[in-house]
């Protein structure tokens, strides 16, 4: 049993391990390692293709959060008074929606797209009053519409648990301490689910951060940084691409560590 | 604070319904100024319907609930000039005990000088006894000094109307009994209106001077806890309120003859039936519990069957052959040899029939 266990753990965290060790390699090989070296950290840091495509996924990783943690928010929130039949069926869909795979969200956000700026574009050629009207086109708001859309869900999951054990009794309790339905969101719904808010952002972030599959169909000519990383693989797997992975890792880490203490149950002493 | 009325709050024909069940039907009710009420039930029965109508979080379906001697159909709860300690005290656990009493003040309009409301904060903190615990966290308090924080925040706001919603079920029963003579003693001290709901009958007794018993939606009496313990309207009130000895019987001779099914016969007093099959109410402490043959006009011999000591007294469960099972309280000083009696002695009980009460045996639950 022991053995099995070791085994599996094994098969998990080597390659991670490995993808590690090998991005502090003095030599040029993926196999062989020569000596400690952080040369390959400075080269992908001097990489101005890598940089870019770094900047683009962190502009779209940051938008899509931002709006799927208001989004969400908004829709755990709605969702809150719905009662019965009709919550059940908006929990199915959020749920849903995440368990839907990648390729298929890719895919079909693709010719959804696709088919809209179809339709638009001749509207807004015939509407422009000027000779050079806009093009909507593939690009980064694909991007982020299609990470935004996908986080969203994520954030209402989270932010949903967080209300539902919140009780209507505070709520109730500030409505009847004269407070407005605006004020007791801010003073008293507000920061109570702040934390599950802010644990949501980051595993969008993340989750966009690190998603290559949806980008890849929608990003049009732009390059994610797991973009650049799938396109450079294909030219062989140097150690600058491992010094890329391992600071992704740790970034991606860190980023759920905070969201998991975001999101850790509160004691109480009743 | 002026005033449009002599009453605080009225409920007029008010019903409730939750799509097709109904919370409460056609309640009529009115609680004068500085009233301590008690709507007292069994859950379900519709009492915390008619408190969060009250309060605002719920609506009437139909009829109208009056604050002051203002309608208050539509408008919502921060908007009435009532306040609530919640069953769970529902205080607010990202702020401190002061933040928590100072909430309420905050949010009137005119805005109240912030140095007010920190006087009157501490003034609130004061009464409840929480003197030096305004920077504590919520957290960090235990239940019943929760309990008294969520007090403050409500009577800081020298509301009309103070609602309690089971505020005590939560604490163990030395802070209970504690908690009931305070609540009193605040509710003299205010003089507003309190209206607490419970399902504890001893609770409503002890505090309340006005008791509403409630069941299925509907109000069954209202009177002083003396009346309702004394004289209740009906076999429901005679049940629920405190402990009560059903016998069997038939009215007879023009209804001032009771016929028991053991053949006796006793006078018929209190009735609320005329003729035919009744149930007899009788307290346990209105019988009297004796070794020897007693001359009252009601007595029976019987066996003891079980023997609950509770210190100062004693409670007798009496078999009778043909009436059936008799609860009986004796104090103890009420037995000639200041002895308890053991279970299988034979005793005789013996009543006042005008501690009795009679209803219509179709009253029967």
């Amino acid at each position: 049993m022991r053995a099995l266990i070791t085994a599996v753990y094994l098969f998990l965290y080597a390659p991670i391990a490995l993808v590690v060790l090998f991005s502090f390699n003095s030599g040029r090989s993926a196999s062989e390692f020569v000596g400690f070296s952080t040369q390959w950290y400075a080269k992908a840091l001097s990489n101005t293709f890598l940089m870019d495509a770094l900047q683009n996924s962190l502009v779209i990783a940051f938008t899509s959060a931002v709006l799927a943690a208001v989004f969400g928010t908004m829709a755990a929130l709605g969702m809150e008074r719905l009662g019965g039949r009709m919550r059940a069926v908006f929990d199915g869909l959020f749920a849903a929606a995440i368990v839907v795979p990648g390729v298929v969200i890719g895919i079909a956000t693709l010719v959804a797209l696709v088919q809209v700026f179809g339709f638009l574009n001749p509207l807004l050629a015939a509407a422009w009053p000027g000779e050079q009207p806009p093009k909507l086109s593939l690009g980064f708001g694909s991007i982020i519409a299609a990470h935004g859309l996908f986080s969203m869900a994520l954030v209402t999951m989270i932010v949903k648990a967080r209300i539902a054990s919140l009780g209507r009794d505070i709520v109730e309790a500030s409505n009847d301490l004269y407070a407005t339905p605006l004020t007791t969101f801010r003073e008293i719904v507000l920061p109570q689910i702040m934390p599950s808010i802010l644990a949501g952002f980051l595993l969008a972030f993340t989750f966009s951060f690190d998603d290559f599959i949806i980008a890849f169909f929608v990003a049009g000519s732009n390059t994610t940084l797991p973009i650049y990383v799938f396109a450079s693989i294909r030219r062989g797997v140097t150690p600058e691409i491992n010094a890329i992975a391992t600071m992704v890792l740790v970034a991606s880490l860190c980023m759920i560590l905070i969201a998991r203490f975001l999101m850790r149950e509160k004691k109480t002493n009743n | 604070m002026t005033s449009a009325s002599t009453n605080d709050i009225e409920f007029r024909s008010v019903t409730k319904n939750y799509g097709a069940v109904t919370a409460v039907t056609d309640i009529n009710l009115t609680v004068p100024k500085g009233a301590f009420l008690a709507l007292l039930g069994p859950s379900g029965c519709g009492k915390t319907t008619c408190l969060r109508m009250i309060g605002g979080f719920e609506q009437p379906s139909e009829g109208t609930v009056l604050i002051d001697g203002r309608e208050m159909n539509g408008i919502p709860a921060y908007r009435r000039p009532v306040n609530m300690v919640f069953q769970h005290y529902a205080l607010f656990p990202h702020f401190d005990v002061e933040q928590n009493v100072a909430y309420g003040l905050k949010q009137m309009r005119p805005k109240l000088p912030s140095a007010e409301i920190s006087r009157r904060v501490a003034e609130a903190l004061e009464m409840v006894r929480l003197g030096g615990f305004a920077k504590r966290r919520i957290h960090e308090m235990s239940g019943g000094q929760q309990q008294r924080v969520a007090l403050a925040r409500a009577i800081v706001n020298r509301p009309s109307v103070l609602l309690l919603d089971e505020p005590l079920a939560a604490l163990d029963k030395k802070l209970r009994s504690a908690m009931q003579i305070e609540l009193q003693t605040l509710q003299r001290e205010l003089g507003i209106t309190f209206v607490l709901v419970t399902h504890d009958q001893e609770e409503a007794l002890s505090m309340a001077d006005v008791v509403c018993v409630m069941s299925a939606g509907r109000i069954r009496q209202l009177g002083s806890p003396q009346e309702v313990y004394d004289r209740p309207a009906d076999l429901f009130v005679a049940d629920f309120v405190g402990k009560t000895n059903r016998i069997d019987a038939t009215l007879e001779a023009g209804g001032i003859t009771l016929r028991l099914r053991n053949g006796s016969a006793i006078p018929a007093a209190n009735r609320a039936v005329a003729s035919g099959d009744a149930i007899v109410a009788i307290r346990p402490e209105a019988i009297r519990l004796t070794r020897a043959a007693t001359a009252d006009l009601a007595s029976f011999q019987g066996t003891v069957t079980h023997r609950i000591f509770l210190g100062s007294s004693a409670e007798y469960a009496v078999s009778v052959p043909g009436l059936g099972d008799f609860l009986v309280t004796a104090d103890r000083r009420g037995l000639a040899d200041s002895e308890l009696v053991e279970p299988g002695e034979a005793v005789f009980l013996g009543f006042d029939p005008k501690a009795a009460h009679i209803f219509p045996a179709s009253s029967a639950a």
